[in-house]
């Protein structure tokens, strides 16, 4: 099917600013667009100077949604206006981080949203190029936004003199070919230019040396998406709908062992006790709570003792975990975390690019001793060998892949040593031996 | 051969950069769509088109996973096993298809109807456990759905019946 299965199922501690489009008959034409404030963000750019553009991104608190939280103007700030290079915007529609699909509804259902957020970084930052960088899975997506790009040239959006501005704008998008790595924005950008998807060493920053070595700026498409409305209703009141220092809303999208699975457009902070209670409707079937995996499944996970952190950058750093990619993947209490561990590993050996020895080495023997360990062929001593291989990773890489397979790993041999040691103990998965449904093996020989 | 309307895309995509190797991923995915899989032929063309040496173009195809040299089945089933699809059975639902079709990861039916291949997170999470056939997305599955699935694509493609 060419669209997603009703993500989107509503409730009542939504704030609707990304979404507030969302279910419009037709609105990803330019037409129903325009009638509903479309591109009037834009518009209000386009009388303002580029500075004060950037300067009202920044009021507004807005951190980047792919993943790292960075502030977004302030980012946009590092690019060097006098620079005699072009300079470019790419956006990342790349989404792979297992848990997320936030992106996707954003593109799905107000294609343009994204369109004028990416002209409005362009004119901010002195560009006159940009592009979508999107998984190649996402073909109908690509077509949806294609077919939005046509109308916006059409309608003098897009193209030579904005709307009389004098502003010149190209947008285009670019279809990748399945690599998470294509995620982390040097490898990136080394896809964009046609290679191997490779990271690069930084600094230099690709703020400052980026595509084709000139300035560029990256953002995640729900980053963009939420800049129209910060340039139509102000900085200070998207700031105001967040917590200090995390502005405005969030797309969350629950998954796993969850009543309600979906994506729900909510205030940055909300505690995480009341996505799970009152949005989601609680864990699945009524069982206990296990843990969480807050902000797909790089970040390190919460037991149920921990849910009731504010779901906000800081509030979950404080607590060592991250906010990420507003994934959260609900885990129940019949769940094998052995095997939920050697899963993720299994995720990151897959897609590490191998540039860099301690990831692509420990991805991989990770990933072998967690399948040996839950196929009970587990050793006293692999709990801390895991652990020592997984700390010689931490910081060791030149992207942060390597960062993103040992967080979660970490986080779940310190949590749930217990569950290893009663494998040990009982010489068996003690979840298969209860019959668990999701202690069964996940498939036989092939898939490992 | 690749066909008139490809080569006009493939000049229409060209001149989207300033660099014209930037078009060979998204030409190799547009190539493959055409073919089925990414054909000498293509290679040869894409390389002289952006002014590479076929080895570039070759070296690409093998980093991406989406892209592949050889034939695959007509329509590719690509299960998700992914934390989120897992929880919710995706283990069982490859397992199923893969009984159902008689073949394993990367496999192909000997009638070159199927193929069926184990995949990463497909962005489609809140439907878990979900799966892509070919570029179509199918999420909330289940065995039933997955039967009715390859039941309806068999007679769609009838040359599948042996
Ligand atoms: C391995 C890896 C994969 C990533 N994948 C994505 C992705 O799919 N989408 C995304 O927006 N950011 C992804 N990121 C984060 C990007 O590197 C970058 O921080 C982000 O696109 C910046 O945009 P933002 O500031 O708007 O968040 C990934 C990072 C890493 C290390
Ligand atoms: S984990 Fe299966 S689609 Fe995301």
């Amino acid at each position: 099917m060419a669209h997603y299965e009703n993500p989107m199922r509503g409730s009542s501690l939504e704030v609707k600013v990304l979404t507030e489009r969302f279910g419009i008959p037709n609105v990803e034409k330019l037409d129903v667009f325009v009638q509903h404030n479309g591109y009037e963000g834009l518009r209000k750019a386009l009388t303002m100077t580029p500075d004060a553009v950037i300067a009202e991104v920044k009021k507004s608190a807005l951190r980047g949604r792919g993943g790292a939280g960075f502030n977004a103007g302030m980012k946009w700030g590092f690019v060097p206006r006098q620079s005699p290079k072009p300079k470019y915007v790419v956006c990342n529609a790349d989404e792979s981080e297992p848990g997320t699909c936030k992106d996707r509804v954003l593109i799905e259902y107000d294609p343009h949203q994204l369109i004028e957020g990416n002209i409005i970084a362009g004119y901010a930052i002195g560009s006159h190029q940009g592009y979508i960088y999107i998984r190649g899975e996402y073909r109908y997506l690509m077509e949806i936004l294609d077919r939005a790009i046509g109308e916006a040239y059409a309608a003098g959006f897009l193209g030579k003199n904005i709307l009389g501005s004098g502003f010149d704008f190209d947008l285009a998008t670019h279809t990748g070919a399945g690599a998470y790595e294509c995620g982390e924005e040097t490898a990136l950008l080394n896809s964009l230019e046609g290679l191997r998807g490779y990271p690069r060493v930084k600094p230099p920053f690709p703020a400052v040396v980026g595509l084709y070595g000139c300035p560029t700026i990256i953002n995640n498409v729900e980053t963009l998406s939420s800049v129209p409305s910060i340039l139509r209703n102000g900085g200070d009141w998207y700031a105001k709908i967040g917590t200090p220092n995390n502005g405005g809303t969030r797309l969350f999208a629950l998954s796993g062992h969850i009543e309600r699975p979906g994506i729900y457009e909510l205030p940055m902070g909300i505690p995480l006790r009341r996505i799970l209670e009152e949005v989601g409707g609680g864990v699945w079937k009524g069982k206990k709570l296990k843990c969480v995996i807050p902000g797909g499944s790089s970040c390190p996970v919460l037991t149920a003792s921990e849910i009731d952190v504010p779901m906000d950058f800081d509030s979950l750093s404080k607590i060592g975990s991250m906010l990420g990619s507003g994934g959260v993947v609900f885990i129940d209490e019949d769940t094998c975390m052995v095997k939920a561990a050697w899963r993720i590993m299994k995720f990151y050996a897959h897609e590490s690019c191998g540039w860099c020895i301690p990831c692509r080495e420990g991805t991989a023997w990770l990933k072998a001793l967690l399948e040996r360990f839950h196929g009970n062929g587990g050793m006293a001593e692999d709990i801390d060998t895991a652990l020592d291989v997984s700390y010689n990773m931490l910081g060791k890489t030149l992207c942060p892949l390597g960062d993103a397979a040992a967080m979660p790993t970490i986080s779940i041999l310190k949590k749930f040593r217990h569950e290893f040691e009663e494998h040990l103990k009982l010489g068996s998965c003690p979840f298969e031996a209860r019959g668990s449904e999701s202690g069964v093996r996940v498939s036989a020989g092939v898939a490992i | 051969m690749l066909s008139d309307a490809l080569k006009q895309k493939f000049d229409a995509v060209i001149a989207r950069y300033p660099v014209k190797r930037s078009a060979i991923v998204p030409l190799l995915m547009f190539a493959q769509d055409e073919a089925g899989h990414v054909t000498e032929e293509a290679i040869q063309e894409i390389a002289q088109r952006v002014g590479v040496r076929p080895i570039e173009v070759i070296e690409d195809i093998g980093y991406y996973s989406m892209l592949h040299r050889r034939p695959i089945g007509r329509y590719n089933l690509q299960v998700c096993t992914n934390i989120s699809c897992m929880l919710r059975g995706g283990g069982a639902i490859f397992e199923h298809c893969s009984k159902k079709l008689g073949i394993g990861h990367k496999q192909t039916t000997p009638d070159g109807t199927f193929s069926l291949e184990e995949v990463e997170c497909l962005g489609a999470c809140c439907g878990a456990p979900a799966m892509q056939v070919n570029y179509d997305y199918y999420e909330n599955l289940t065995p039933e759905t997955i039967d009715a699935l390859i039941d309806g694509l068999r007679k769609k493609n009838p040359a599948s019946e042996t």
